[in-house]
Order: structure tokens, then C-alpha cells, then sequence
């Protein structure tokens, strides 16, 4: 496979449609359209499902339909629509059916605006719905790694039967980049015995969230947990760059993990012991390696593109003992390395 | 299954049909949800495509109705089954899928979601229970509440000042090109419980056929939430819902024309 | 005029009486003992052999808790 010049979203729509994605739903929303418009083209010239939805309330309301029926199904969409999914994203993950969804972050609160931001951080580790789960959420930095996350989403949601996230801030989105694309696979032509396909001579298959009795919806949320617990154990993904020796750890991901990147490289060049700790997995979060990592260093500077939302998470794991300090910027603007950089200096020269 | 004790010389004139399970529904006495479910599951007997249906149930007091078919089914959010059964029904082309909604569910919190579903012409089947209150949430006003109705949050009767008028579904969809089949029934007597079934059945074979949307709207009782006794609340239906509800053919795309004996109203 | 009869679920019965309504020679009342759901189900009373097995109770039983039979047609 040769790397061709690709924009994010089209990068994700693609890698989507290579790793077997047999239906797509969604809605248009800036800064994630392309992708909907790939999946139009796509889709329908390879005979499979496209539908634009009336609104992102009925897109993750058919992607429900779809994954309950045993179809590898996802959607796409920015904040504000994510928002309206939240409802379909509680009720697929109680039924524990598989789903995808890209969430390419624009500036909120509210409308807000179509730059690029970070704000939903929280809004899709937490658990993206009501209730008592999390979603599994990838954040790429670059085109490349939004491909294969795009590709790896699809492997563990049908491993777990739940739902994942690639959480994209809107710069990944609009980007250019070259990459690779994988290989092209087909839509399995199996469902899974527990899809709804018409009962046959089978007994019948319910997909249901809902649970009148306490102690019958405890225990569904024991399994659920146990769930997590699995995944918590099996699926931590991060990178590290000029971790060695770092004193000063900058934790980053996606676009702002790029920035965090170039300060390192900077305060190299000047003689600072600066390294990056970039999370891939934003849930289940890096805990274990953070709090390796706690125990040498001597600062820590989260950057994010948000009002500080990870930076709670690193906090909760460092603890008290080594100081971690946020660098962001809000509604949609992106910290540039010499902001990065000059909050470091700063606080070196405080007597850090 | 009742075991059917049948004499040497008798024939048996009407059974339980299959499809419906053997569970004791929880529906009020005197409810027509059961009604509906029977007409629903003598259609799925008769057609003979229990295998290949999927139901998709709704939130309001036929919350549980996956308990009561025995065939494929998923429960949808509030509003959200004909999106829902979009996505079961385009990723599973050959399976009869039908959504089961009260007025709550379609009429409010799920219009817009029937009004694509229909617009866009999804090869499904909307059985709409249209009683005029919330029944589940004990009584609340309804989009399909009469004025002057009394419940628990028009307790001074509806007053379209303050909360309009009421919907009347089988019209609205009717006016959309992929709607195939609309039409409005009654469950109040057995007369009309009869001519019921027979829209129920051309309904699913409408979807059968692939020509679109079909929805059939139940006029239905409530007794507990009307305050009535069962009797009563078909009377109700007969006086008060059906001159504001006509019944009515309100689409049928021609290609359904030869399965019915005649056009009719 | 054929003969006919039902079977009533009496567990299944909630005493709706919408058969009973339905009823043309009006032969259906509802039992005085309740069943266990708590319900008085209804019953056929039916001395006069007068069900035809018409099937309208059947027809507007919301519970499907009644079987119609009714006499086979006699053949030449």
C-alpha cells in the first residue's frame, strides 16, 4: 500500500469502509462533514448501507437498529451533535451491541463555533450517556493514526460488544496528511447468534436496556463493570517521546500532544530534560505508566485544548506529591509551543 | 399452547394465534393493546412470517410487548423506533419489521422520527395505538388529546389556546409521497376490531410487497386513565374519538388496490 | 342452526366483560369466585344451547383467553 495525501475525515470514512463497516448513518455537522460525504460515495458504490438522518438523534437511534440486528455500524459527528446522541449511546451500551462513533471536537459550549477543540474530553470518558459505563475512547494525533484507530474501533467493539470511540479534535479532522490506507475487507457475511435476523427455528433474540427489577439491573451493571475491568486491563494505549530522563513530562493528546511535541523539542534544544507523554486510549486511561512515571518526575504540564479536563485525570493519579500544572486555550483555539514553552520557563524560573 | 379439547364432530372456529407467547399480559382489563396484539399476531400467523419479523417496541405501556410476540424484537427509546427499525430494516432487507407505538411515543417525542421514516418510503410497518392520553405515566395529555379532555396535566380540559389542537397522524403521513399505506381503524366493537385486522394485514403486506411506508392507526381505549369501566371507554371511543378521528383510508398506493375487495371508507 | 361453544381461560380472564358485550344471545356472565390474579373471569352460561360460535367474543377478548368450536357441517 502506497501513502496517498489524505484529509482526516476522509482518512477515518476510508479506513471505516476498509475495515468492513457494512452501514453508516449520520448527519452533516462541521468540522466532520467529509466524512459523511465519503460514506455517501463509498458506501453505496461498494452496495452497502448509507442513510443520512433526519437529525443525529435518529442517526444513533439507527445505528442502535443496526448493531442490535448484527451489522458493523457507525456514525459520525462534532460537540453539539454529540450531545443529542447521548441517549443512543446509554441505550447501546446497556444492550451491549457493538458500535463506532467519531466524534471530531469543534469549539462549545453551546453552538460555539467550527474550530478545533478538545471540550469533550469529558463528556465521552465520563460515559457519553447516562448511567453507570464508558465508552472505549482512541484520540489520534495525526491522519495515520486516525486510520488505524478507525480500524482497531471496529476490532474491539466487536471484541466487547460496546461501544468505542475515535475522538478526533477538529484540526485531525480537516488536516492533510499522507498515510496508508489498509487493505480492503469485506462485510462478514455471518451475524452473530445473538442478532436479531428473524428468530427461524431458533429460539427468539431480545435486545433490550431495560430492566425493571434492582437487583436484575445491578446485575447487568456487574457484568458491564466486569466488562470494563477487562478492558481497563487489556486495552491502555499511549506513546512516549524522550520519556528517558525527562524531569518535565508534558501530557497531551491529539493536536495539542503535536504542539506539547514541538516544545519538547525546544526545550531540548535549550537543555531542558522535557519529554512527552501523549494518551492514545483516553478511557481506559494511561493510569499505571502516569503513576511510573510520577515517581521521577519533577513536574508535570497538561496541555490541552479545553478549559483543563484531563489534567483533572493525571492530577488523580499523580497526587500530591509532584505538581501538575495545565496550559490550554478554550473555544477553539490552539495553544501554540511558545505558549507551552513560556509557561514552563515561567515556572522554572519561579524556583519550580 | 391451550390444549384444545376438540369433540369428534366439532371444528375449532377461533384459537390463540402462535406467534403471540404464552405470557399473561400486564395490560388493564379492557385494554385494546391486547386487542392490537392479537390482530398483529393473527396477521403474522396467516401470512406466515413470524421467522423472518422483527419487532420493535416503543416506550409507553406496551413497553413489555417484546414479551408478548414471539419473534425478534429490540426495545427503542422514546420516540425512536422507526429509526430504529431503519436501521434493523436496511441492514436486514428481507426481514419484516414493524414498530408497535402509542401516542406518546409516535405523536410526540417520536414525530419527527415517523415523519422521516414515512418520507423517506422505509419498507416498514407502524402499528400506531392512538388512545388520547399517556397511559404508562398515569394520564397525561397526549398531542392526540381531544379539547375540553380532562387529564392529568389539562386537568381544566384541553384548551387549544394554551395547547393546540390535536394530531392526527393517519392525515399527516398520508400527505407524504413515501407513504404507501395510511389509514385510520377502530378497536371500539367487534365490527370494528374486524375490519381492523384486515388493514393490519394489508399493512404488512404492503411492506411485503416493498411499496413503502404503512401505518395503521388503532383508535383505542383506556380505561384506568379515562376513568371509565371497559364498556364505557368503547362507548367513548365510538362517540367522542371517532368524529374527531375519522375512520378511513387516507393512502393506498395503487398497487394495493387488488388485495382489497374494493376501495373503502 | 349450528351449535356452538367456548372455552374461557379463566387464569388469563381480567373480567373485562367486553365478551360479555359482544355476546348476541347475550349467554356470557362473569363468574362469582376470582381467579388467582384477583380477576372475576367470565363464563359461559349456556343452558339453552344458544352459542352459535359466532366467535365476536373471541373477536373483541383483548386477553385471547377464549377458543371457539362449533358443530362441523354436516356433509351430504
Amino acid at each position: 500500500m502506497s501513502k496517498q495525501l489524505l484529509k482526516g475525515n476522509v482518512a477515518i470514512a476510508e479506513a471505516a469502509v476498509r475495515a468492513g463497516c457494512e452501514a453508516y448513518f449520520g448527519y452533516p455537522i462541521t468540522p466532520q462533514t467529509e466524512l459523511l460525504e465519503h460514506m455517501s460515495q463509498r458506501m453505496l458504490e461498494l452496495g452497502r448501507v448509507f442513510l443520512q438522518a433526519e437529525s443525529e438523534v435518529a442517526a444513533v437511534n439507527m445505528v442502535y437498529g443496526a448493531a442490535a440486528a448484527g451489522a458493523r455500524v457507525m456514525t459520525s459527528s462534532s460537540s453539539p451533535g454529540v450531545s443529542l446522541m447521548q441517549e443512543g449511546f446509554s441505550y447501546i451500551a446497556a444492550s451491549e451491541v457493538p458500535a463506532v462513533v467519531v466524534d471530531v471536537m469543534r469549539g462549545g459550549p453551546g453552538l460555539g463555533n467550527i474550530q478545533p477543540s478538545q471540550a469533550d474530553y469529558n463528556q465521552v470518558t465520563r460515559s457519553a450517556g447516562h448511567g453507570d459505563f464508558h465508552p472505549i475512547v482512541l484520540a489520534p494525533a495525526t491522519v495515520q493514526e486516525a486510520i488505524d484507530l478507525t480500524v482497531l474501533a471496529f476490532d474491539l467493539a466487536w471484541q466487547y460488544r460496546t461501544l468505542v470511540f475515535v475522538a478526533a479534535d477538529g484540526a485531525i479532522g480537516q488536516m492533510m496528511e499522507p498515510a496508508e490506507l489498509p487493505a480492503l475487507r469485506d462485510v462478514p457475511v455471518e451475524r452473530p447468534s445473538w442478532a436479531l435476523t428473524g428468530a427461524g427455528q431458533r429460539p427468539k433474540n431480545v435486545i433490550t436496556s431495560l430492566y425493571l427489577g434492582a437487583d436484575q439491573l445491578e446485575a447487568l451493571n456487574e457484568r458491564l463493570q466486569r466488562k470494563l475491568d477487562r478492558i481497563q486491563d487489556c486495552e491502555v494505549r499511549y506513546d512516549e517521546y524522550y520519556l528517558d530522563d525527562a524531569d518535565i513530562i508534558l501530557v497531551a493528546f491529539g493536536t495539542a500532544a503535536r504542539v506539547a511535541q514541538t516544545a519538547v523539542k525546544r526545550l531540548r534544544q535549550k537543555g531542558h530534560a522535557a519529554g512527552l507523554f501523549r494518551p492514545i486510549s483516553l478511557w481506559p486511561f494511561p493510569e499505571q505508566r502516569l503513576a511510573q512515571l510520577a515517581v521521577t518526575a519533577e513536574a508535570f504540564f497538561v496541555i490541552e485544548m479545553n478549559a483543563g479536563q484531563m489534567v483533572h485525570d493525571v492530577r488523580e493519579v499523580v497526587g500530591a506529591a509532584v505538581p501538575v500544572k495545565f496550559v490550554g486555550r478554550m473555544g477553539g483555539v490552539i495553544p501554540m509551543p511558545d505558549e507551552v514553552e513560556e509557561a514552563i520557563y515561567n515556572w522554572l524560573a519561579c524556583g519550580g | 399452547m391451550v390444549a384444545l379439547a376438540v369433540a369428534r364432530d366439532e371444528e375449532v372456529v377461533y384459537r390463540r394465534p402462535g406467534t403471540l407467547t404464552d405470557v399473561y399480559t400486564h395490560y388493564c382489563p379492557g385494554c385494546t393493546h391486547g386487542t392490537a396484539h392479537r390482530l398483529v399476531a393473527e396477521v403474522i400467523d396467516e401470512l406466515e412470517i413470524r421467522e423472518r419479523t422483527i419487532l420493535v417496541a416503543s416506550v409507553g405501556c406496551s413497553v413489555f410487548a417484546y414479551n408478548y410476540f414471539d419473534v425478534d424484537a429490540c426495545e427503542a427509546a422514546h420516540g425512536r423506533a422507526p429509526a430504529m427499525a431503519t436501521g434493523v430494516k436496511r441492514v436486514n432487507p428481507d426481514a419484516i419489521v414493524f414498530t408497535y407505538q402509542g401516542d406518546g411515543d409516535l405523536a410526540s417525542i417520536g414525530i419527527a422520527e415517523v415523519i422521516h421514516a414515512a418520507t423517506r418510503g422505509e419498507n416498514i410497518t407502524t402499528i400506531f395505538i392512538n388512545n388520547a392520553v399517556y397511559g404508562m405515566t398515569g394520564g397525561q395529555m397526549a398531542p392526540t388529546s381531544l379539547l375540553g379532555q380532562k387529564t392529568t396535566s389539562s386537568p381544566f380540559g384541553r384548551e387549544a389556546k394554551l395547547a393546540g389542537y390535536p394530531l392526527r397522524v393517519a392525515e399527516l403521513l398520508a400527505g407524504l409521497p413515501g407513504t404507501a399505506y395510511s389509514v385510520r381503524r377502530s378497536l371500539h366493537d367487534a365490527r370494528h376490531v374486524i375490519q381492523a385486522k384486515k388493514a393490519i394485514r394489508l399493512a404488512f403486506i404492503t411492506q411485503m410487497e416493498g411499496l413503502g411506508f404503512s401505518i395503521v392507526e388503532l383508535l383505542s381505549t383506556c380505561p384506568t386513565n379515562w376513568g371509565m369501566d371497559p364498556g364505557e371507554a368503547c362507548e367513548w371511543v365510538r362517540d367522542q374519538m371517532v368524529p374527531n378521528y375519522p375512520l378511513g383510508d387516507y393512502k393506498v398506493v395503487e398497487a394495493l388496490e387488488r388485495y382489497s375487495k374494493r376501495g373503502r371508507k | 342452526m349450528a351449535h356452538g361453544r367456548i372455552v374461557i381461560d379463566a387464569e388469563r380472564c381480567k373480567g373485562c366483560e367486553l365478551c360479555r358485550s359482544a355476546c348476541p344471545p347475550q349467554i356470557i356472565s362473569l363468574s362469582d369466585s376470582l381467579n388467582s390474579q384477583g380477576y372475576q373471569a367470565a363464563v359461559l352460561v349456556d343452558p339453552g344451547q344458544l352459542c352459535t360460535g359466532c366467535a365476536l367474543c373471541a373477536v373483541v377478548c383483548p386477553d385471547v383467553c377464549i377458543t371457539v368450536y362449533r358443530m362441523a357441517k354436516r356433509r351430504n
